[in-house]
Parts: structure tokens; C-alpha cells; sequence
């Protein structure tokens, strides 16, 4: 590309720059600064006196059982959302390719729970949920099904993957319908006259074909999942029942803001902040291949 | 179209009506909910068709101050949510807007510097930075204000890398013709610059006004008086573990009256949003 044009500027360009630089630095780099420093001190409560400790913070929260546990909890979280939505999602989208009528209305009604904060579709799912009130918990009790989320720990999950999974459906299944229809018709029309049958056609042409768009929703679910639903956790379940549900992201603030454990609190943002570091790469690795092949 | 036969159209119809069904259940029930009086929300099953409450209901909670969040109506809770979701959407155009601009069309020490600077913070997502960022919130004075719900989000990395690119897209010639006419900088990014972004604004505008208006930790960290909580927030207060004394009705209500103003800009602006989406994350 040619040297672009410009304009002879020497102060403007700061200024322009000015109010984004300033708020970064303050409420970006300032405290995430103080969060590695404050990894490796160790802190009374009320903050009148600390010490140096190099990586025991780090060591401690990594022997400490709970930290343990909630590793756990978070990939069992993580995983069961991101395959629950995309797999909803995915289904839904083929299906949306297959009509014709109609297409314009399913879309529209597919989208709203985008529009959902992840904590209000916690609520509402707790609330048809409830093992006192709701009206599908009732249902479950019908059937015979011992339902109570609030007292057993893998019930409490399954709900929350539920709701977590029910927000994300909509952004899974607008970005597979984009994949798919990117997918040459050629391709499929050609696999047809040779005889496949559509479930084959779908699995050797259409899914490796959407692997790109599959591979860059996993990324973004695992993304949703770590951080994006504190808010479910934290008005659905409070990370119980015992620890049941307490995933990283929750633990954080339970520590920091609860329990007052400054050290290992920051420790443990500093692992999320490198988890956050790997995360990004790879979609942003991703997307320069996307845009080098095509 | 290859074999369509009426048989598969029609398991595809079913399929979407089913999953149409999953998605949009929870809120029709919600709206269910909220049309009904307590006694009948505590008796499960509830009926599938709305009650005759609708008016009180929406009334009492709307104007009326609701017991558990200290007496404040969810009308201010609606207007706290808009201005920081409408601050939030309008404060990251703007500053990425200019950001972008001094970026692309201007040449200076450190421009790549702030440019990686300003990158970088994809990567400090609040979770990352929770206790020392309220610390400065405490420091500053921010709690409980407009200003300290807002300010800190609108640092965007995303809207300032979506506007670099479209920027770049942007002819040099232009800029010179501008130049050749007289035009300065300002006159430049007012004339031509800004016209030129209108749908790019638009449709990060969508996708912004739905992250500001469902921010959860943030208003949770930054608030503790009742009447500068946002919508959300309040719901999560308003609705008690042992369920004996959640008032439902007015929880379902104030579901309603959270979800409803995002749901009417992702539908009504469904092309923008749509494109919006994918500009974001690409």
C-alpha cells in the first residue's frame, strides 16, 4: 500500500488519542499493574501491613483444594455450554438452510435471547425451575424426578448450563447460518448427483467445510463461559450448592470482595489474565488465517 | 435445492418450531408470569394464558417502589439502565471514533505505541483487574455515580480496531481532494469521515447499547445505594434464596421491563445488528 495521506498535525493527534489513553491507563494498566504487584504480597485484611512472598500466593492457590475444584467445575461448565449451544445451534441452522418460507421469521425469533442479560436468564430459568414454584420443576416432580437445584450439586449445574447455553444459542446460530451459507451450493449439488445421501452429504462435505466457523465459536463460547457468566452463577446458584458451581471467575470475586483474601484473590487474577492472553491469540491467529486463505 | 421432499421440509419446519419454542418459552412465560397475582404464581403449575393482573402488576412496580430494593419504583431502575446503557454505547463510539481517526490519518511519535496500548486491553477484562480497579473507583470518588458506571467501559479496543480498518479502507485521494479544497482536519472528519461511517455506527451502536445494558459485575462492584442500581442488578436483590418472601409478581415485572428495551433494538434493528455482530468479532 502507498504511504497514506495524512494530515500536518503535531498536537491534535494527542488530544485525539487523549480521553482513550487516559482511561486505559487508569482503569486498564493501573490496576492490572496492582494486581501482579499485589500477586506477590501478602496482605493483612485491613491492609496495614505487607510483605514480599515471590509465587507463594501462586503455590498456595494452586495446592489449595478449592482452587482445585473450581478448575474443575469451570471446565465441566465451560465444555458443557459451549456443546450444548453449539450443538442446538448448529442443528437449528441446518434446518433454517433446509426452508424456505418462513426463514425471515425464525431468524427474528431465533435472536432475542441475545438481547437477554446472562443474569436475568439465570433468573428466569430458576424461576421455572424453582423447586417450590416453578411450573417445570413441577412437571419434573410429576415425573417422578427428585428435583431440588438448590440442595443437589449436579442439578445445580445442569441448570445453569441451561441457562447459559439458551443466551448463546442465538449468536451460535446466526454465525453457523453465515457459515453455511458461504458453503459453494456446487459443491453439494455435485455430491448429490454422485449418489450421497444428505446425512453423509452433511458429514464429509458441509461440517469439515465449517470447521473454520466452528472452530472460531469455540473459542468465543469458552470465552462466554469463563467471564461472561458470572452473572448466572452469581444470581442463580452463588457458586453452591457447597462449591458446586463456584467457577474461577466466581471465586475471584468471592475471595477479593467476601472473604477478603487480597493475595490469593490477585493470584488468582493473574492466572485468569493469563488464561485471557492465551484465549485471545488464538483468535486472533485464527483470523489472520481466515483472511490469508480465504 | 436438491431432494427436497415434503417430508424433509417438514421435519425441518418442526425442528425450528421446536427450537423456537425452547428459546422464546422462558420469556413468553415470564410475560405469563407477570400478568398473574402472587397467590397464583406460588401455586405451581401456572396456567399457560396471561391473568388479569397486567395493569396492577405493571403499575405497582413501575410507580409504586418495590419493598426489597428499599422502596425505589423499577421507573428509576429503567432510567438508570438507559442512561448508562445509551453512556456506555455513545462514550466508546465517540472515544474510538477519535482514537481511530488520529491513528489512521495522522503520523506522530508513538502512534503504534498507543495503538498496542490501546489493543492490549482486550486482554484486561475486569474479572483480571477486579479488586485494584475498585480501589481507584474508591479513590476517585465513583462509587454510586453516573460517571463511575459509565467512564470505565468505554475503553474499546474492538470499535477502535473496527473503525482503524474501515478507515484504511477509505481512498488517500479523498483526503487529498479535501485538502486541495481547504478542508482542515475537523472539517474533514465532520464532512467526509463521519457520513462515511454512518452504518458502521449504527450497527456497533446495537451491539454496544446490548453490552451496556446487560453489564452485571461492573454496576455490582460500583453501587451500593438502591436508587443508582441498574435493572439487573436490582433483580438479582429483589429475589431471595429461600424464596419465601420474593415478591414474584413484581420480579417478573421488572424480568419483563429489563428484557424488553434490548429485545425492541436487536429486533428493530435487526440488519444493523446482524452486520454489527460480525464486524465485531472479526
Amino acid at each position: 500500500m502507498s504511504p497514506r495521506v495524512v494530515f500536518p498535525n503535531k498536537i491534535l493527534p494527542y488530544l485525539l488519542v487523549a480521553p482513550q489513553l487516559a482511561i486505559t491507563l487508569i482503569f486498564f494498566y493501573w490496576p492490572a499493574s496492582q494486581a501482579l504487584r499485589q500477586s506477590m504480597l501478602r496482605e493483612d485484611p485491613f491492609g496495614l501491613s505487607s510483605k514480599f512472598v515471590w509465587f507463594a500466593n501462586f503455590k498456595k492457590v494452586l495446592s489449595d483444594p478449592n482452587y482445585l475444584n473450581s478448575i474443575q467445575v469451570t471446565a465441566v461448565f465451560s465444555i458443557a455450554t459451549a456443546a450444548v449451544a453449539m450443538g442446538t445451534a448448529l442443528l437449528l441452522a441446518v434446518m433454517a438452510e433446509k426452508v424456505i418460507r418462513g426463514r425471515g421469521v425464525y431468524r427474528t425469533l431465533m435472536i432475542w435471547p441475545y438481547a437477554v442479560a446472562p443474569a436475568i436468564a439465570g433468573m428466569l430459568w430458576l424461576f421455572l425451575f424453582n423447586p417450590s414454584i416453578g411450573s417445570l420443576a413441577y412437571g419434573l416432580r410429576w415425573l417422578g424426578i427428585n428435583w431440588d437445584p438448590l440442595l443437589d450439586g449436579e442439578q445445580a449445574m445442569a441448570l445453569v448450563v441451561a441457562a447459559a447455553s439458551w443466551k448463546q444459542i442465538s449468536y451460535n446460530f446466526l454465525f453457523f447460518v453465515a457459515g453455511l451459507q458461504a458453503i459453494p451450493k456446487t459443491l453439494i449439488e455435485a455430491a448429490a448427483i454422485d449418489g450421497a445421501k444428505p446425512t453423509k452429504r452433511f458429514w464429509t462435505i458441509v461440517f469439515p467445510l465449517l470447521a473454520p466457523t466452528t472452530f472460531f465459536l469455540l473459542v468465543v463460547n469458552t470465552v462466554y463461559a469463563f467471564f461472561d457468566t458470572f452473572g448466572i452463577i452469581h444470581a442463580v446458584t452463588g457458586g453452591g450448592p457447597g462449591k458446586a458451581t463456584e467457577t474461577l471467575v466466581y471465586k475471584v470475586y468471592n475471595d477479593g470482595f467476601v472473604n477478603l483474601i487480597l493475595g490469593d484473590s490477585a493470584a488468582q487474577s493473574v492466572i485468569l489474565m493469563v488464561i485471557v492472553i492465551a484465549l485471545t491469540a488464538i483468535q486472533f491467529r485464527y483470523v489472520e488465517k481466515k483472511v490469508h486463505y480465504g | 435445492m436438491i431432494d427436497n421432499s415434503p417430508i424433509r421440509t417438514f421435519i425441518a419446519h418442526l425442528v425450528l418450531v421446536l427450537g423456537i419454542l425452547i428459546v422464546a418459552f422462558p420469556i413468553y412465560y415470564t410475560f405469563v408470569a407477570s400478568t398473574h397475582s402472587l397467590q397464583t404464581i406460588l401455586r405451581p403449575p401456572l396456567p399457560l394464558l396471561p391473568g388479569d393482573r397486567f395493569v396492577e402488576n405493571y403499575s405497582e412496580a413501575l410507580f409504586g417502589g418495590v419493598g426489597r430494593i428499599g422502596g425505589v419504583s423499577v421507573a428509576t431502575l429503567l432510567f438508570n439502565t438507559t442512561v448508562v446503557a445509551l453512556g456506555i454505547a455513545i462514550g466508546k463510539i465517540i472515544i474510538s471514533l477519535l482514537s481511530a481517526y488520529a491513528i489512521v490519518f495522522f503520523r506522530f511519535p508513538l502512534r503504534m505505541t498507543f495503538f498496542w496500548l490501546i489493543f492490549i486491553t482486550l486482554m484486561l477484562p475486569v474479572e483480571v483487574r477486579i479488586l485494584p480497579t475498585y480501589k481507584v473507583m474508591v479513590d476517585f470518588g465513583l462509587i454510586d455515580t453516573y460517571a463511575g458506571l459509565i467512564v470505565p467501559l468505554i475503553a474499546s479496543a474492538t470499535a477502535t480496531l473496527l473503525f482503524r480498518q474501515f478507515f484504511l479502507t477509505i481512498p488517500g485521494e479523498l483526503v487529498e481532494a479535501a485538502r486541495v479544497d481547504g478542508a482542515g482536519p475537523w472539517r474533514f472528519f465532520w464532512d467526509i469521515l463521519l457520513p462515511l461511517s454512518r452504518t458502521n455506527i449504527a450497527a456497533l451502536f446495537v451491539i454496544l447499547f446490548i453490552y451496556g445494558w446487560t453489564q452485571y459485575l461492573w454496576p455490582l462492584l460500583v453501587t451500593n445505594r438502591n436508587d443508582m442500581n441498574t435493572i439487573v442488578i436490582a433483580l438479582r436483590k429483589m429475589i431471595s434464596f429461600a424464596d419465601a418472601d420474593t415478591e414474584w409478581h413484581l420480579v417478573m415485572v421488572t424480568s419483563m421491563l429489563a428484557i424488553v428495551p434490548p429485545i425492541l433494538v436487536v429486533v428493530l434493528m435487526q440488519r444493523w445488528f446482524v452486520r454489527g455482530l460480525v464486524d465485531t468479532e472479526k
